[in-house]
């Protein structure tokens, strides 16, 4: 095969494009999942409390919700089909084991979709208050629960366990050691948290151009100082998460970890590589940039401690290297960022000085970084885990469908690329346009039938808001 | 791997049958209105058609998904055999289910480009429904296994056959949204519906005749299942029932009846699908793998098992409910948005 014909293989294409659709949907989980748990905490505090401004913002993040919602729908429909149209060997291999991890999160999401989302978008003036609330708790418990099953999906993935293997297939032993693999519990912390933060940092944002322009100052106010208090936790505690997380994936996943850090070779006292460029071919670093001893210590919490570099496994089995160590590097660099951002505004809150023009500004201008960390840090992980999709035991490679040829996946993932790059700019101008609206009171929307209020519709909450 | 004594194949295969009928009937009804929404007289007319089903596609929708995995879940050979095979229609019904869904809020909102908008639903309605029915067309031809592979091209579900099958879907699909319509409209769109629905009815009419007699042709085993003695007689009250529907199906569309022409469509897709079954039966990837050739562990069966008999209730408790709220007719005057 000439490179050329190996460089746009049926393989490479379909990874693209997997990269591609999920990369896109993970957006929405991302945010919708912070979403979900900030309006039932400001459900509850309006139900404890009584004050308005509680209400008014949950609202008002609920319409944006429902709009996230219906886009994670659409998008999310296309992802089970890629196991089987692009991946079927994967899927035949590791159905056994997976499957129903992936089934409960569809119909979990599907059970709280119909069950409590209907009631939370339409029920506000069907229901009781409390009503309400135990509706918007279910729904975030319920976006939990899908972040839940998906994770763990992965997470069995990442670190299988609880299987055994029969013909080149995996057959479950063990579920429950299948769910909670031993990398599960780390990732679903770090993710959950991820997702808080990166729904912070946009709540954050929102509510400093309110300040900034006088608007809805009220309700600005207030979500500003909630999100910062609740950041204020969060930041600190991913920050301790991510390196368990990482502890794990040296435990576990030794080879991806040495990509991380683009270690070749084994040794004691271990640099930190702040920058280099990684190169492959010679298994080097140029222009690298170290802090001694810093590698070892952070990776075995101590100075003298041996670290592995990728030459000690075949090279048919490194992961990518230039990739996971920059996406790693964005991870951790905004994540510092956003700390320097917190502590900025203890700082600031200390001398009551938080609604500073400059601070507002610097809100609303990092108010998406959230969504870049998180696809970077999902492409450190997922790029490391290369070149297996089950590590270790099922390769990349002998994952794809055997069938496809360069022109199917070429042609679909045109297809794909070409959709949603006119359905998520809509998608974002409309989650704008209820942002410039604000958080009014609209009035109750009649529907289809002449009731009011009715169950579950994903995107149609999206008309709520019409001039 | 403990073998449980529990063959758990009947039960799943009864589930993802209903799954799947389900997703045929509700979607099929939704996709219908779609693709008689490019013949609506006018942009009132237009408004109370999406109105009709707006509260209610999504949810039906969703029920793609829980079949495709519910597919992977159950019978996960055929999932890994089928997809790939499918590979195009799957992509093009994918893409055009992306667009006619947000077709329901841009038409409205982005009023600057409505009639793309409009298009884009109804287009991608019709799209969808002929891509699910070349679907369908391979699936009743079978596919071109290696092991346990599809070993042919992406392009081999392309045949007279299938684009027979995505045609005949297009209609039927049609008179299911007819149908509905019918029984959701009054006045002059309820008559014009019916007109449609009459065209349609003879589109399915042909299709299943056309159908019925060429399936035998291109498989002689189904010929064989449905014309050797004795099951000729066991397997007539089929053809026999269907013919009596489509009787009553073409009266209903010509007297005043509002709810008969929807619940005949129904009856005329429970029949074809009965038939398809029968023709199959107990294939999942038709003449090669069996339902239980194909069926994962049972382990996995059972795992999945309980939370689905737990959560599969409910949802279709909540979603008769949803139904029963938006009864009755669809108004002019009190817009959905």
């Amino acid at each position: 095969m000439s490179t050329t014909a190996a460089a746009f293989s049926p393989l490479l294409l379909s990874r693209l494009q997997f990269a591609w659709v999920i990369a896109w949907h993970i957006l929405l989980p991302a945010f919708t999942i912070g979403t979900a748990s900030f309006i039932a905490l400001l459900e509850g505090l309006h139900l404890a409390t009584g004050r308005e401004s509680y209400f008014r913002i949950s609202a008002f993040w609920t319409r944006i919700f429902a709009v996230a919602f219906g886009m994670g729908v659409v998008s999310g429909v296309v992802m089970p089909f890629q196991f089987g149209t692009n991946w079927s060997r994967y899927a035949d291999a590791t159905a056994n084991v997976l499957s129903p991890l992936f089934a409960y999160e569809g119909i979990m999401a599907f059970f709280l979709e119909s069950a409590f989302l209907g009631v939370l978008l339409f029920g506000r003036k069907l229901v009781p208050r409390w009503a309400h609330f135990v509706a918007a708790l279910m729904v975030a418990v319920g976006t939990l629960f899908s972040a839940f099953w998906i994770l763990a999906a992965n997470s069995w993935m990442q670190t299988p366990a609880g299987y055994t293997v029969v013909d080149g297939r995996f057959f479950p032993a063990d579920w429950l050691r299948i769910i909670f693999n031993p990398s599960f519990p780390y990732r679903f912390a770090h993710c959950v948290v991820a997702f808080y933060i990166t729904t912070g940092f946009v709540v954050a944002g929102v509510a400093a151009y309110y300040l900034r322009r006088g608007r809805f100052a009220e309700e600005g106010r207030v979500m500003l100082s909630m999100t910062l208090w609740l950041l204020t936790v969060l930041v600190p505690l991913q920050i301790v998460l991510g390196d368990q997380h990482g502890l794990n994936t040296l435990q576990y996943q030794p080879a991806k970890l040495a990509a991380i850090e683009a270690h070749w070779t084994t040794r004691a006292r271990m640099p930190l590589t702040l920058f280099a460029i990684p190169d492959e071919a010679t298994a080097t670093n140029h222009d690298a940039i170290e802090i001694p001893d810093l590698g070892s210590l952070i990776l075995t919490h101590d100075p003298n401690g041996t670290v592995r570099g990728l030459k000690e496994w075949p090279r048919d089995q490194w992961p990518p290297v230039a990739i996971p160590f920059f996406a790693f590097r964005i991870m951790v660099g905004i994540g510092l960022l956003m700390l320097a951002l917190v502590a900025t505004s203890w700082w600031l809150r200390a001398r009551g000085r938080l609604h500073a023009p400059w601070f507002l500004r610097l809100c609303e201008i990092v108010s998406p970084l959230g969504f870049f960390a998180v696809l970077a840090g999902w492409v450190t992980t997922e790029v490391g885990r290369q070149p297996w999709t089950v590590y270790g035991l099922l390769r990349t490679s002998d994952s794809v469908s055997p069938s496809l040829t360069t022109t199917d996946v070429a042609l679909s993932l045109a297809g794909y690329v070409i959709v949603y790059l006119v359905i998520y700019p809509v998608g974002l101008a409309m989650m704008a346009r209820i942002v410039r609206r604000g958080p009014i009171e609209t009035p109750s929307q009649p529907v289809a039938s002449g009731l009011p209020e009715g169950p579950v519709r994903a995107l149609p909450i999206l008309g709520a808001d019409k001039p | 791997m403990t073998v449980l004594p529990f063959d758990f194949v009947p039960l799943w295969t009864a589930i993802l049958g209903f799954a799947v009928f389900y997703y045929v009937l509700f979607d099929g009804f939704d996709l219908g209105v779609g693709i008689v929404y490019g013949f609506a007289p006018d942009r009132a007319a237009r408004s109370l058609l999406m109105n009709s089903i707006a509260p209610v596609w999504d949810g039906n929708e969703t029920w793609l998904v829980l079949g495709s995995v519910g597919l992977l879940a159950a019978f996960p050979l055929a999932f890994a055999i089928i997809l790939p095979a499918v590979y195009v229609p799957i992509l093009v019904m994918l893409l055009a289910l992306v667009f006619r869904g947000v077709a329901f809020e841009f038409h409205y909102r982005d009023v600057e480009h409505s009639t793309f908008w409009d298009h884009a639903f109804s287009y991608g309605s019709t799209l969808a429904t002929f891509a699910q029915g070349i679907v369908l067309g391979a699936f009743i031809q079978g596919f071109q296994v290696d092991g346990r592979h599809f070993s042919g091209s992406a392009f081999d579900c392309f045949t007279p056959f299938s684009i027979v099958t995505g045609v005949a879907l297009v209609f039927g699909y049609g008179l299911l949204g007819a149908g509905w319509l019918v029984m959701k409209t009054e006045g002059d769109l309820q008559n014009w519906a019916r007109r449609l629905g009459r065209y349609c009815f003879v589109g399915v009419l042909v299709a299943i005749a056309v159908v019925s007699l060429w399936t035998p042709l291109v498989q002689p085993q189904i010929g064989h299942r449905w014309f050797a003695w004795p099951n000729v007689g066991f397997l007539s009250p089929v053809p026999i029932v269907t013919a009596l529907l489509a009787l009553w199906e073409w009266r209903s569309l010509n007297n005043r009846s509002e709810a008969a022409p929807f619940i005949g469509a129904i009856g005329l897709f429970l029949m074809s699908y009965i038939g398809i079954a029968i023709s199959l039966w107990p294939m999942i990837v038709p003449y090669k793998f069996t339902l239980w050739q194909a069926a994962s562990s049972p382990s996995t069966q059972a795992f999945l098992l309980v939370g689905t008999l737990f959560l599969l209730p409910v949802i279709l408790m909540y979603t008769g409910w949803s139904y029963w709220v938006f009864r009755g007719k669809v108004r002019a005057d009190i817009g959905y948005h």
